[in-house]
Parts: C-alpha cells; sequence; structure tokens
C-alpha cells in the first residue's frame, strides 16, 4: 500500500535483445499527488517514456521484463492483469503522445476517435457520446467544435490536432494524466497556448500529471516536481524550486544551460552538453554521466568505478552523484549560475 | 504435317492386300453386314496391346453414356469441312457416307464396305465413272428422306475452299467439274451433271476427269455424308449437323462441349455396321492433356477422341503400372518423324555430305529423344510400313551410328574435317528438341557442327522451316519434320511430302527432296491403274528419296492409348489407327 | 468527383485504343516487318490440302491484303456499327459490338466471349473471396504472433505458394483430391450456377482453392507485412492507451489501415484475373477467357486474340479506376481532384 495516488517504487524495464538486455529504466521510484504535476526530464533513451508507458501498461508485450511496484490509488499494477490494466487506460489514466499526426488515426475522423475513447469506458449512445466530443473539443479550445467533430485529423492544424489529443485523453475523466512531450512539435507560441491549457485543465479536472520532455523549459512553470533521468535512472528528483535554484547535479546544469529563454537573445548561443546519451546495453562503468561530466575528475576516481547512491540532499531533493554536496554547491553557485545568467 | 491430323485410309492398295481372294482394281466386295465386334471370342481378349487385333470386352449391351474427351476442338464437326482422323472416324456416329470402314480390329479395320449404299461403287467406263445405288429407307433426324441428290449437294458444296477451308480436295481434283463450277453458291445454277449425276433418288452416279479405280476411297470420305440443300447454312451448319447416323446433336457449345442423343428416326434395319450401343455420347473440348489421361485412369471417361497417345506423364504411368499397362495399346501410326537436309545449303548440295549426316545420326538416340520404343520404331524410310510398298531400305544404320562411313562420305565430300551448318526444329515441342540435341551431339562425333535454332509451331512451317527462301537465306541445313497420311497408301502419305512440283512458296514438309527422278516416279504411280504395281511404285520412290539423302527418317510413330474403364468392343482399327469409335459401348 | 470520373472514363478509352493498336501492331504489323506476306497469313487458316489458289482466295476473304490501317480501320468500326459475314450460304449481319469473326471457327467473337465470362467470373470471384480471407487472417496471425511456430510455418507454405504455379499445385490437387479421394470433381466440370449453385461451387471449388492458394500466399505475406508496420504505429499506441481491447485495436485500427495497400492490389488482381486466369484455367480445363486465349493464340486466332485482350484490358482499366475511387474512400487522406 501506499500513501501517494501514485506511486512508483523501483521500477525496472528491461528488454532482452539480441545485442544484450538493454535496461531502460533501471530502478526509478517516484510519487505523484493528485493536482499535483511531475515533469520527466531527459535526453532521448534516458527511459521517460518507457516509464510512461509502463506506468500505463503499454510497453512492448511480453518481451520487456518489468519490476518493481506501481501503485495507483493503492492499487498495484505491475502484478494486475493485463485486463485489468486495460480497463484502467483511458479511464483512470490517460496519455497524451506526442506527434498528434501519427499518434492519431489517418483514417477516422477527430470526432470518431474521442468518440471511441469515451464509449469504451461508458455505456451512452453514439449521440450522447457525439455531444460529449463536441464539448470537449470547445472545452480545449477548438472553434465551431460542432463541424470539426467530423474532420480528420490531417484536416487540423498542428496545435488543433494537439487540443484534439487532449480532449481525447480528457474524454473520460482521468485522475492521471501522462503527457509525453506534448509541445515538441509545435511552434513557440503554441506551445505556450498548449502547456497555458493543459495547466487550466489540471486545475479544473484535479487530476495527476506528469509531463514527460527533453525540455526543462516546457516543465518550469507547469511542474511541482521534477524527475531529471540519465540512462534509466533517475538522478535527480525535487520539488521545480530545488531543480531551477538549486540543482546539484553535472546533468541538469547542463540541460540548464541548453535551455532555449524567451528572455535571451537570440544570437546567444546555447550550452550543449558534450557528448551523446550513453548506450543502454553498455552502459558506462560506474556513474553513467561520467564520460560527459565536467567534473568527473574530481570525485576522486569514484565516477568510472562506483554507481552513485541516488541521495537525499535535503528536504526531498535527491541527487544521484559522487561529488560531495558542498562542493556541488559550491560548483553551482561559483561557476554554474553565474555562467548561466551572464551567458 | 501440318496439323494434329491422323487421317488414315485404308487404300485400294490395303484392300486389295487384305482381301487378296478378290483380286485388286474396280472389284466389288460383298457388304460385310455383320461387322467384327460379335465374331471376335465372347469373353475378348485382355492385356497390353489386346486391342491391336482383337475386340476387348465384347458385348451387345445398349445404353449408357459414353464419355469422350479431346484437348482442343477439331476444325469442325460438318462432314465437309474436316481433315481429322478423329473427326472422320467419330462423325460416323451422325452421318453416314456412301461407304466406310468395317468396324473391325486391325488390318480388318482397313476393309471398305458400304454405308449409305448398298454395296460398294460399281465401276464403268474403265474405272472414270462410278455408280452407287442408296439403301431404301433412309432418313434424316427430322424424319425426311435421304436422296441421292443430297449426297450430290454435300459432295459439290464442299469443293467451296474459301468457305471449307478444312476438308480434303480430292473430289476438287478427280470430279469432271464443268469449267464455269465455282460454288454452289456462287454458281447455283450451273449444271454439274457431268461430275455428278442423280438419276434418281436412289441413284448417284460420279465421273472422273481421270481413271481411279480406288474410288470407293472417295466414297468413304466425309463429303458424301448427305446434307440436303434446304438444310445448309454455309460455314453455320457445323452448329447443328442434320444426322443421318443413330445419333444427333443435342448440345453443341464449339470448343467446350457437345452432346449426342439417339436420332430416332436411324433405323438399324438400314444399317448392318452400326450397333449404336451407347445412349448417348458427352464429348468435352479443351480438357487439359494430363488431366484427361487421369480420368481415363480413374474411369471419369472413357475414350480420348485424338486417338494420338497419351501424354509422357502418362507413358511413364504405363511402364510402370502393370495393371495400367494391361489396359494400354501401341498401335503403329501412318506418320513418321524425320529431319530434312537442305540441298539449297552448302555442303549439302553433295549428296556425300548428307549422306554422312545419315551416317553420323544416332539412330537409338533419336528414337529416344522422340520417346521411345513406346511412341515409335526406327525408320529407315519415309513411308512408314504398313503402307502398301513399304519395304526396309538397309542403306543406313536402324540402330545407333556409323561413324566410319560418316567419315568416308565426308572425305568424298571434300570435307574430311566435318562443316558447321544450323539446323531448326520446333521450339515448343520437346521431343523435337532432344533430337535436334540428339543431332548435335552425334553429328558432333564426326566433325559437323551443328547451331540449333527454335522456332515456334505456329510459324514453324508458313515462315520458317516450311519455307524454301528463308530456310536458303539463312543457311539452314537441317529441319525437324513430321509427316502423317491422309491416306493409307503411297499416294496419301508420299505425294505432298516428296514430289518437288507440290513445292509452294511456304507451308512446305518437302525442304529437299526435288529429283526428277522421284517425279517421274510419282508420274508413273499416278497413272498406273494396278493397286499392286502403283503400289511397287511409290515403294520404288520412297527407294529413290533414300538413295538421295534427302532426308533423314527418324521414327515411325506409335501411339500409346489407354482403353477405358467399363468400355466395351474397344479396338484399334486399323483404318484411323485409334480406336474404332463407331463399336464402342458402356457397361 | 464527377469530373474525375469523367476524366478517368476518357483516359480509359484512349488506354484502350492503344492497347487494341498495339495488340493490333504485335499481330499483324511487327509479323510483315518480319517478312510474313498476306499469303502466309492466310496460310493458318486454310486446312493442308489447300492450294496457292484457295490460300489466295482466303487471304482475300479475310481482308489481309489491306493495308494494315485499313485491317484496323475495319475493326474499329466493326465494334461501333457491326460487320458483315459472308458465311457461304448467306451474309450475316454480326451487330455492334462486332470484334469480328474468328478465323478458325468463323464464330462472332464477342458472343463467344460473352459466353466464356461467366467461367472466369466464378472462378475470380469465388477464388479472389477465400485467398482474401485466407490471406489476410493469415497474414494478420503471422504478425502477431511473429516469430512464432506459426508465422514461421505460415511464411515457408506462404513462399511455397507464391512460388508453385497452378499447373503444379492444380495438377497435384486434381489426382490427390479428385482422383485419390475422389471428393472433388474432377477437371472440366463446370456447371452455371443459374443451373445448379450446389454443383457450380463443387465444380470450382478445387480451382478456387488452387488459384486462391497462389493468392492467398501473397496476399498473407503482404498482410503479415502491412500489419507488422500498422501495429508499430503511434496510432495504435494511441488506440491501446484508450483501453481499447486488443482485438478491436487489431481488427479496427490495425487491419484497416494495413488492408489500404492490399485492396489495391486485390482491386487490380481481380481485374486481371476476370481477363482469364490462363493456367489455373488450362489445368482445370475450365472453359473461361484464359482457356480461350490460349486456344486463339496457339490457333492464332487474331479476331479473338484481339477480342480477348481487349476485353481483358478493359477489366485491367476498370479495376484502375475503381481502385482509385476506393482509395479515397478508405483513405480520407487522398481527394479526388
Amino acid at each position: 500500500m501506499s500513501d501517494n495516488f501514485l506511486d512508483v517504487k523501483n521500477l525496472k524495464v528491461h528488454f532482452p535483445t539480441d545485442d544484450g538486455l538493454v535496461k531502460s529504466v533501471d530502478g526509478l521510484s517516484f510519487a505523484l499527488d493528485r493536482g499535483k504535476t511531475l515533469g520527466i526530464v531527459g535526453e532521448s533513451g534516458s527511459g521517460k517514456s518507457v516509464t510512461s508507458l509502463s506506468v500505463l501498461g503499454l510497453h512492448k508485450g511480453g518481451r520487456a521484463k518489468i519490476s518493481g511496484e506501481i501503485w495507483l490509488d493503492g492499487e498495484e499494477l505491475v502484478s494486475a492483469t493485463p485486463e485489468h490494466v486495460r480497463r484502467l487506460r483511458g479511464k483512470k489514466m490517460a496519455m497524451i503522445f506526442q506527434d498528434p499526426l501519427s499518434a492519431m488515426h489517418p483514417y477516422f475522423t477527430v470526432g470518431a476517435q474521442i468518440i471511441e475513447a469515451y464509449r469504451i469506458h461508458n455505456k451512452v449512445t453514439k449521440k450522447v457520446a457525439r455531444k460529449h466530443a463536441a464539448d470537449l473539443l470547445g472545452r480545449v479550445g477548438i472553434p465551431q467544435p460542432d463541424r470539426r467533430v467530423d474532420s480528420y485529423p490531417h484536416e487540423f492544424s498542428g496545435g488543433m490536432r494537439q487540443r484534439a489529443m487532449i480532449a481525447m485523453a480528457l474524454s473520460c475523466d482521468p485522475e492521471l494524466l501522462i503527457a509525453d512531450e506534448p509541445t515538441t512539435a509545435l511552434d513557440v507560441t503554441v506551445q505556450a497556448q498548449i502547456l497555458d491549457l493543459m495547466r487550466d485543465l489540471q486545475r479544473d479536472f484535479n487530476a495527476a500529471l506528469i509531463i514527460i520532455t527533453h525540455d526543462l523549459g516546457v516543465v518550469a512553470e507547469l511542474s511541482d516536481d521534477i524527475l531529471v533521468m540519465y540512462g534509466g535512472k533517475a538522478i535527480e528528483y525535487g520539488s521545480a524550486e530545488d531543480i531551477f535554484e538549486r540543482p546539484e547535479h553535472p546533468y541538469t546544469w547542463g540541460l540548464l544551460g541548453s535551455m532555449p529563454r524567451l528572455d535571451r537573445e537570440p544570437t546567444e548561443r546555447l550550452l550543449p552538453i558534450k557528448g551523446s546519451p550513453p548506450s543502454l546495453i553498455n552502459v558506462p562503468a560506474g556513474c553513467a554521466f561520467h564520460p560527459r561530466c565536467a567534473f568527473e575528475g574530481r570525485t576522486g576516481g569514484k565516477a568510472g568505478t562506483e554507481v552513485p547512491e541516488l541521495a537525499e540532499t535535503e528536504g526531498g531533493h535527491l541527487v544521484r552523484c559522487h561529488l560531495p554536496r558542498e562542493e556541488r554547491r559550491a560548483i553551482w553557485a561559483n561557476e554554474i549560475k553565474p555562467n548561466l545568467e551572464s551567458a | 504435317m501440318k496439323k494434329r491430323t491422323l487421317v488414315v485410309a485404308a487404300s485400294g492398295a490395303a484392300l486389295a492386300l487384305a482381301l487378296s481372294a478378290c483380286g485388286g482394281g474396280d472389284s466389288t466386295t460383298t457388304p460385310t453386314g455383320e461387322a467384327a465386334p460379335a465374331a471376335s471370342a465372347p469373353a475378348g481378349p485382355t492385356g497390353f496391346n489386346a486391342g491391336l487385333d482383337a475386340v476387348t470386352n465384347p458385348s451387345d449391351k445398349k445404353g449408357g453414356v459414353l464419355k469422350m474427351a479431346v484437348t482442343e476442338d477439331w476444325d469442325s464437326v460438318d462432314p465437309g469441312d474436316t481433315y481429322y482422323g478423329m473427326s472422320w472416324n467419330l462423325l460416323r456416329i451422325y452421318g453416314r457416307p456412301l461407304v466406310t470402314y468395317n468396324p473391325a480390329p486391325g488390318a480388318k479395320g482397313r476393309e471398305l464396305v458400304p454405308d449409305l449404299a448398298e454395296s460398294l461403287g460399281v465401276a464403268s467406263d474403265g474405272s472414270k465413272t462410278w455408280t452407287y445405288k442408296l439403301r431404301a429407307g433412309l432418313k434424316y433426324e427430322d424424319g425426311t428422306p435421304i436422296t441421292s441428290k443430297d449426297v450430290k449437294y454435300a459432295v459439290l458444296r464442299q469443293l467451296d475452299k474459301t468457305t471449307y477451308v478444312n476438308g480434303p480436295t480430292y473430289f476438287n481434283d478427280w470430279l469432271d467439274l464443268p469449267k464455269d463450277f465455282e460454288s454452289v453458291y456462287k454458281t447455283p445454277d450451273v449444271n454439274t451433271d457431268q461430275a455428278i449425276e442423280t438419276p434418281d433418288d436412289q441413284t448417284i452416279v460420279f465421273h472422273l476427269n481421270k481413271p481411279y479405280a480406288g474410288f470407293d476411297n472417295f466414297a468413304a470420305l466425309p463429303a458424301t455424308v448427305p446434307i440436303p440443300q434446304a438444310k445448309d447454312t454455309g460455314i453455320k451448319y457445323r452448329d447443328h449437323v442434320l444426322a443421318s447416323g443413330p445419333y444427333k446433336f443435342d448440345k453443341v457449345e464449339q470448343g467446350k462441349l457437345y452432346t449426342l442423343v439417339r436420332n430416332d428416326q436411324w433405323d438399324q434395319a438400314t444399317d448392318p455396321i452400326r450397333k449404336a450401343l451407347p445412349d448417348s455420347y458427352e464429348i468435352t473440348l479443351g480438357v487439359q492433356g494430363d488431366d484427361l489421361d487421369n480420368r481415363i485412369i480413374s474411369g471419369d471417361l472413357h475414350v480420348d477422341i485424338a486417338g494420338s497417345g497419351v501424354q509422357p506423364a502418362a507413358i511413364a504411368s504405363v511402364q510402370q503400372d502393370p495393371e495400367l499397362n494391361a489396359r494400354a495399346d501401341n498401335p503403329i501410326a501412318a506418320r513418321t518423324w524425320y529431319i530434312s537436309l537442305n540441298p539449297d545449303v552448302a555442303p549439302f548440295d553433295n549428296i556425300e555430305c548428307r549422306k554422312a549426316v545419315l551416317f553420323a545420326a544416332d539412330r537409338t538416340s533419336l528414337q529416344t529423344a522422340y520417346g521411345g520404343q513406346l511412341a515409335g520404331d526406327v525408320a529407315t524410310s519415309l513411308m512408314p510400313p504398313g503402307i502398301g510398298g513399304w519395304q526396309k531400305i538397309e542403306t543406313y544404320p536402324s540402330a545407333g551410328s556409323d561413324e566410319a562411313k560418316a567419315k568416308t562420305a565426308l572425305t568424298a565430300c571434300g570435307q574430311p574435317n566435318g562443316f558447321e551448318t544450323t539446323m531448326t526444329f520446333r521450339s515448343d515441342r520437346p521431343k523435337e528438341q532432344a533430337a535436334a540435341e540428339s543431332m548435335q551431339q552425334s553429328l558432333a562425333k564426326v566433325g559437323i557442327k551443328l547451331t540449333l535454332k527454335g522456332f515456334p509451331t505456329s510459324e514453324y512451317f508458313t515462315a520458317y522451316a516450311g519455307k524454301p527462301s528463308y530456310m536458303k537465306e539463312n543457311k539452314i541445313g537441317l529441319a525437324t519434320n513430321g509427316w502423317g497420311a491422309d491416306w493409307n497408301d503411297g499416294f496419301g502419305f508420299l505425294s505432298q511430302i516428296i514430289d518437288s512440283r507440290t513445292i509452294r512458296e511456304a507451308g512446305n514438309y518437302n525442304l529437299g527432296i526435288k529429283d526428277p527422278a522421284v517425279d517421274a516416279l510419282v508420274d508413273q504411280a499416278f497413272a498406273e491403274l494396278d493397286t499392286a504395281k502403283r503400289d511397287a511404285l511409290w515403294g520404288q520412290a520412297d527407294a529413290k528419296v533414300m538413295e538421295g539423302a534427302y532426308v533423314l527418317p527418324a521414327v515411325y510413330a506409335k501411339g500409346l492409348l489407354l482403353r477405358g474403364k467399363g468400355v466395351t468392343n474397344q479396338f484399334i482399327t486399323g483404318a484411323f489407327d485409334m480406336y474404332d469409335y463407331l463399336a464402342l459401348g458402356v457397361e | 468527383m464527377v469530373t474525375y470520373i469523367i476524366r478517368r472514363l476518357i483516359g480509359a478509352l484512349l488506354m484502350l485504343a492503344v492497347v487494341s493498336m498495339v495488340t493490333f501492331s504485335i499481330f499483324f504489323v511487327v509479323p510483315r516487318l518480319a517478312g510474313v506476306t498476306a499469303t502466309d497469313f492466310a496460310n493458318r487458316y486454310v486446312g493442308r490440302a489447300a492450294t496457292q489458289e484457295t490460300v489466295v482466295e482466303v487471304a482475300k476473304k479475310l481482308g489481309l491484303n489491306d493495308p494494315v490501317v485499313v485491317q484496323y480501320g475495319r475493326w474499329v468500326k466493326g465494334i461501333f456499327v457491326g460487320s458483315e459475314f459472308d458465311y457461304g450460304s448467306g451474309v450475316e449481319h454480326c451487330p455492334a459490338p462486332c470484334f469480328g469473326y474468328s478465323f478458325v471457327t468463323k464464330k462472332p467473337v464477342w458472343p463467344d466471349l460473352l459466353d466464356r465470362l461467366p467461367v472466369t467470373l466464378s472462378l475470380a470471384v469465388g477464388a479472389s473471396i477465400i485467398w482474401l480471407l485466407a490471406g489476410v487472417a493469415v497474414g494478420v496471425l503471422s504478425a502477431l504472433k511473429r516469430g512464432s511456430l506459426f508465422d514461421r510455418g505460415a511464411m515457408i507454405v506462404a513462399l511455397s505458394g507464391v512460388s508453385l504455379p497452378p499447373f503444379f499445385t492444380g495438377l497435384i490437387a486434381l489426382s490427390l483430391f479428385s482422383y485419390g479421394l475422389r471428393i472433388t470433381a474432377p477437371g472440366g466440370a463446370y456447371t452455371p450456377f443459374s443451373e445448379n449453385p450446389a454443383e457450380w461451387a463443387y465444380n470450382l471449388i478445387l480451382p478456387w482453392l488452387t488459384l486462391a492458394f497462389l493468392n492467398a500466399a501473397a496476399y498473407a505475406r503482404l498482410t503479415r507485412a502491412g500489419m507488422l508496420e500498422t501495429m508499430g504505429e503511434d496510432y495504435i499506441r494511441t488506440a491501446r492507451a484508450k483501453g481499447l481491447k486488443e482485438s478491436t485495436v487489431i481488427t479496427k485500427h490495425g487491419l484497416r489501415a494495413a488492408l489500404t495497400p492490399i485492396v489495391t492490389i486485390f482491386g487490380l488482381d481481380v481485374g486481371i484475373l476476370l481477363g482469364g486466369a490462363i493456367l489455373t484455367e488450362n489445368v482445370f480445363s475450365l472453359p473461361g477467357l484464359g482457356k480461350y486465349a490460349t486456344g486463339a493464340i496457339a490457333a492464332q486466332d487474331l479476331p479473338k486474340i484481339m477480342g480477348f485482350t481487349m476485353l481483358a484490358a478493359f477489366f485491367i482499366v476498370m479495376a484502375n479506376l475503381i481502385v482509385d475511387l476506393l482509395y479515397a474512400v478508405v483513405d480520407p487522406r487522398v481527394r479526388l481532384a
């Protein structure tokens, strides 16, 4: 049992492949309450999408090995039957996918797709469902929803599609909403609109919201908590304030440095993280991030040999780093923060 | 030969041989009303080749459906427009010619017996005039009486070869037709009595432009099956041929199906030849060859009308399966597969080089190429045995080859090291391809290099091997060829393929036989009234062709036929070298 | 939409005109270029006893001496206004559409074609339903159970189906089921549907299966590939995320998309088949258009070949048009203009 609405404990999702075991998610724990928002941030392949899919029970079929516990509203999902999880999907927990052009079926009208989602879990007539769909479309800000119900996805603009996608996810008033890169495919002004919409809706529905993104900027204003993932593991987890004001992991610093900000001059250069994400098959020994870490030399050689623990640095702020706490804070305060602000 | 025709007709010669007691010439044979089936042993013989000279499974039981099939449609069921042996054999169930072949096994099947006529023809005017008298009480399926005028009309009608393109031209060539007569359609008013007279409804008199002692053979042609002028619908007559025989057409679906049912106007009393045992005939056309064989083996079908033999797959089954073997007959057919040598192309203008080929060709290998022993015997000349005047010619090997003599001939030809030439074959005929390859191998042993060139059957004679100008221009020295008799004597077999004067612009089966001595023998044979002497002349002509080394005879074809399950009175008739279709019944 | 259809129909007519010209050229012009004369042509349609004079007469009668353009013009005219045929004892008018008279059987070609069509239609419709259902079912199962024993087995069978020609499978099936077990009709059996539907089906079941086997195999492979691709699409994941049952996900969302290309190919295949299943019809001795065509080609019966080619081309052109229209119905992203 768990007290939290959503409580993920030591989640592991491993895929056996011909090349070896892919540890997409390797011992992840986090918790979330109703009305709260969690941002999961990481690069491609960090395991963030797999995490969300496994919460919904959508990780690829029989081939994935999943262990750990996922408690949702007092029910454990990892050990539940697939059929039971299916009944929860869409109703209790729903997902907003990225790139709605490919995530919506091209042969069915937007309305039909929302109606379908609604009627799976609600025994209502088509007519009622259609009305509901139009209402939802209106609610997510689509003009002339009664007419647009009969449009096909390709007849929508990108932002409209994303709104429709959100409407579809909301069709059964889910208590847990997972948004996977909800704004990636959109241009910046539309991004802002969608994020506003999601914030409004979350408030209205009082749902628990997980936003998955590679872009810290997206979660900056929306999230209560932020989980930074790297190589299938959490490397920093804390409140949004912790992450933005007192980040302690070099990777998080990197993410902050590479975050495009509206208040920056467009000519200014981002600060990319050197190197590329680790192979999930041959995860670097020791700290998975150490080959890319600028401060690896200050760990006294531990970086390449020992896997650092995810340890509490203070009040619910967890960091997985070999650098001593004081040194991390010093580096942040003296070397990183001024740089970010001046840059 | 041009078509898959297997037309064999008994000649005066065969008749003379078979009935030597009656003598040759324009004799009349007493009608042998009592046809053979009843005469044979009650139980009937069984086993391989049982049907060659005896009636198998004899029975007089009437009733049942006789199921026949054929891989393709034949030219026409119109008696005036057909040149297929199977058709000539079959049409006698619905049409009655003046004279026909005795339904009896083997050589006895070549005997002519009167059919519509009361007796065989009565000759006068030195065999230039032939008179027949029709039997009394003959009727068509519609009940109208059959008259001699209908026979006359039928014969005259089919002279129009632009309408009836398929049939033979014997009447065109031999009747004493008025000059202004073109056809029954174009010149209906021209008096044709100088060719055919009908003094009364029972009598018909033929006048020939030259004497022919074997005219009964003509009277046995389907062209004498009567057709009333009122019912003639030209080329459309084939849609419903008016029956004079014991069966009439019920369904006619060209290319698909014919069914025939009993003709209740036919009177057994007028017909001593036919027993008319089955109640009906069902003839399916366009049946895939292997499937056809399978159906005969299984008993779903009774007879393959084509009568030319089973497919290779079934040959193998017959060889391996004793039960099937016991149902098979392997008659020799009046057909020869041969290879023409082209004297228009050097060095075949030199007889020694031609001889070299004849010596070097491996006969055994050629026989294998043409399908082995069941498919044919090694040929020693063009004319097949069984035709009057045939003699075995021993100049060239009849098994294997004779390389030594081939080399001697090459030296004599001035080509001691051999030469190169091209050989054509029908590319869609695996047997001919095998024959060509066999030639390539055996000739290579004496230094003659062959380049093989295949052409499709459809164009083979019209555009390639049958077109002398093409063969000359392209320097093609050898060509596979084949010919079947229309006519079971030298006239019917040889005249079209050895007489240099019949060589046309295209469509020839004779490529290289252009020998004045041969032509002279042909002329002599035409003029000879005595059958025995005539046969001897054809034999000499055959020998002369071999002397000139103009052709390399490969095999005398044999067919491998299967007797149907539950079929009665099945036997090979010497007239057609296939099962006789008049006598058949079903159990 | 209407203008689109009209435009396509005009295009189809033009296409047929081109096909007719090409076919005509192949059989009339090309041989002439190769030196085949009118009498050479005529030689094919006379008996073996024909004299040179007869051949010349026949060439004249068949109009083979005329320039090819004139012959073609006469052929086209026949289609639109009909033509006359001298059958010896009289002259017959062959009403439009008259595709001429067979040089060999002297029958008008068009009624013959119409007569053969039901056989081919029966064969094509029955077989295509079987192969579509079987092929798609096997393909879907294979895709869903990718790598399983069923999948491997099915794909091996499918490969053999694609590779084995009907004249092999057909003959094997005949000897096994018709002559061995005696549970199916022997070759050559055909009963019109209107006469006896049960017998019609009984007679056709083996040809259907033979033909279906060939195509089902191809369709199974196509469906499998299509399903594998489709089931990996994002919208399938979306459908699952809605809580849809897996069976609904597969049939409604997966199959719908995977079948689109199959529908296209199916339409074309049926169109081609309506022009005659040459091998199958020959193996089973079915008197359909394919059998008609092989007979016509073997006999070099040009009017028959022309008629058959035009009918077959017509079916293919129409199938193309229907498939295009259908595509727009199936996939809303396609708009016809």
